[in-house]
């Protein structure tokens, strides 16, 4: 079943948000098992849109990567 | 002048080796200086602070850099690595301090006006510093503050025709020896594979969704140049499935010193005469090569394609015409478990004009990585836990003795249903009509 892009951001959100006391964030990994029926590429379509429309932002500690809500979380100085 | 004093790290320019300590100051003093009237958009004490918080790292024995950020330009994932200084009041200089990775060409060959671009770039929005290259095979800009990011992006795609390279978990940046722009050896072009390559896969490339990094590493033969087989977690080398092409007459020349072994290299001392027994026969690791009665022979079958012979006698021998490339799985470096080599998974295949028959194998084992590997699990650990022949099923790929390493540990053979003749399925009266109760 093709993901819709608002039902699939809203889970995405909802879960983000439902771990946020824990954590700020998450592995590519962790959005796949909310959609285990949908191949990693489609869910990958969603993040970049997300991404796009700037609700997402990428983190990198240089070798690995995540995604975490945009402003959530504990930043640096200076870091956008 | 410079604004620390730096004791400790003056101590490493002391060796016989060129010290980046050198480099940096030398840096410092050209910024201070500033010849050319450059309007920096960063602090022209970038390089001297660089040195201060990196004495104050060996006092302590402690680093001043925090861990990761979130810096990059936008809808990018990697490519830009943001390091930031624990003490920027100290230190205003490097502040910021993120690194950005830029696509090399394949090969590395640059034109001048390209480098001069890329340095009149970093002075005017970096450090100045850069790192030509980096361990990755980028080009890798040292030292830049994150309002910078997003102006150097729109110079390097939009006037140096260039990109970002990889970071974090995303397909690294692709890269491959010089191959068949330079090299007799080249069993295809690693060079257009690379490049086409980084075309294909340019999603991948920059917007992170794989367990951890992915490298891939394009030797045109098995020489290594890039040492694909050790650093890349899938592995293209340059092999052949015919014969070492052998010239009689020229190895006669080699053993009569007429023609100097391996291309006039090692002529630095006197080693004494050739000696092609000692030094091509006995040296050939899977001893399939003969010489006697002045002819050379090679039993090309047992021939593992190590490329020493060739080496030796560079004119006498040539690699096949039937070429290819073999395709390894696996290899890192040793973050968990040690360091591991690339694991042969497609001893053989023809590098067509499209590379559909690569792009396959490639496609299929990203996907069984990117359902199967656990967060921050390289493929060759994945490989490790799950077993290689699970690469082999995933990727259609045939079981082959070339892909036995050792003999296997465990005794036992657990059947699929498929590959069982008649399924788990049979009929009782028809065994019972052979056994009774």
């Amino acid at each position: 079943m093709a993901l819709v892009f608002e039902e699939a951001k809203a889970k995405i959100i909802e879960f983000i948000t439902s771990k946020a006391k824990m954590k700020s964030k998450f592995y590519f990994n962790d959005f796949t098992a909310l959609f285990p029926d949908e191949k990693g590429r489609d869910v990958k379509k969603i993040l970049t849109q997300m991404i796009n429309e700037e609700t997402l932002v990428f983190w990198s500690s240089g070798s690995t990567s995540m995604y975490g809500l945009s402003g959530a979380g504990k930043h640096a100085d200076g870091e956008d | 002048m410079a604004k620390h004093k730096t004791p400790l790290l003056d101590q490493l320019e002391s060796g016989p080796w060129p010290s980046f300590v050198s480099d940096i100051k030398q840096e410092v003093a050209h910024r201070y200086a500033n010849p050319k009237g450059v309007d920096f958009q960063i602090p022209a004490e970038c390089p001297d602070d660089l040195l201060g918080v990196l004495e104050l790292s060996y006092v302590e024995g402690e680093t001043h850099w925090k861990h990761g950020g979130i810096v990059g330009v936008f809808g990018y994932g990697g490519g830009v690595i943001g390091r930031y200084c624990d003490q920027p009041e100290k230190f205003p200089g490097v502040a910021h301090f993120h690194t950005v990775r830029l696509n090399q060409p394949s090969g590395m060959y640059y034109k001048t006006d390209f480098l001069r671009q890329l340095c009149d770039l970093w002075e005017l929005r970096g450090s100045g510093l850069t790192n030509m290259h980096g361990a990755t095979g980028d080009i890798v800009l040292l030292g830049t503050s994150t309002p910078q990011l997003e102006e150097i992006f729109w110079e390097v795609t939009h006037n140096m025709n260039n990109d970002l390279g990889g970071s974090g978990s995303n397909l690294r940046t692709p890269a491959c020896c010089l191959g068949e722009s330079r090299c007799e050896y080249a069993c295809y072009d690693s060079q257009e594979m690379c490049f086409n390559l980084t075309n294909e896969y340019q999603d991948e490339l920059h917007r992170p969704a794989f367990p951890y990094k992915f490298k891939f590493k394009f030797d045109g033969c098995s020489l290594g140049c890039v040492a694909a087989i050790a650093r890349s977690d899938m592995s293209f080398i340059g092999t052949w499935r015919d014969e070492i092409r052998v010239d009689q007459k020229t190895v006669a020349a080699y053993v009569g010193g007429e023609i100097a072994p391996n291309a006039g290299a090692y002529a630095g001392r006197d080693w004494g005469k050739f000696d092609i027994q000692k030094e091509v026969v006995e040296r050939c690791p899977s001893q399939c090569i003969r010489y006697e009665g002045g002819k050379l022979e090679i039993n090309n079958k047992e021939c593992v394609r190590c490329m020493h012979c060739i080496c030796v006698m560079p004119r006498a021998l040539k690699i096949g015409n039937d070429r290819g490339c073999s395709i390894l799985v696996g290899a890192k470096a040793p973050i968990l478990d040690g360091p591991q080599m690339g694991s042969l998974a497609i001893p053989f295949i023809k590098v067509d004009d499209d590379y559909a028959g690569v792009k396959e194998f490639i496609e299929a084992t990203w996907d069984w990585w990117m359902e199967e590997g656990k967060n921050r699990e390289r493929i060759g650990e994945t490989l490790k836990r799950l077993g290689f022949a699970k690469l082999l099923e995933v990727t259609g790929t045939k079981a082959d003795p070339r892909h036995v390493k050792e003999p296997r540990h465990n005794p036992y053979i657990f059947w699929k249903e498929e590959e069982v003749e008649g399924g788990w399925q049979r009929e009782i009266s028809d065994y019972r009509s052979r056994h009774q109760k």
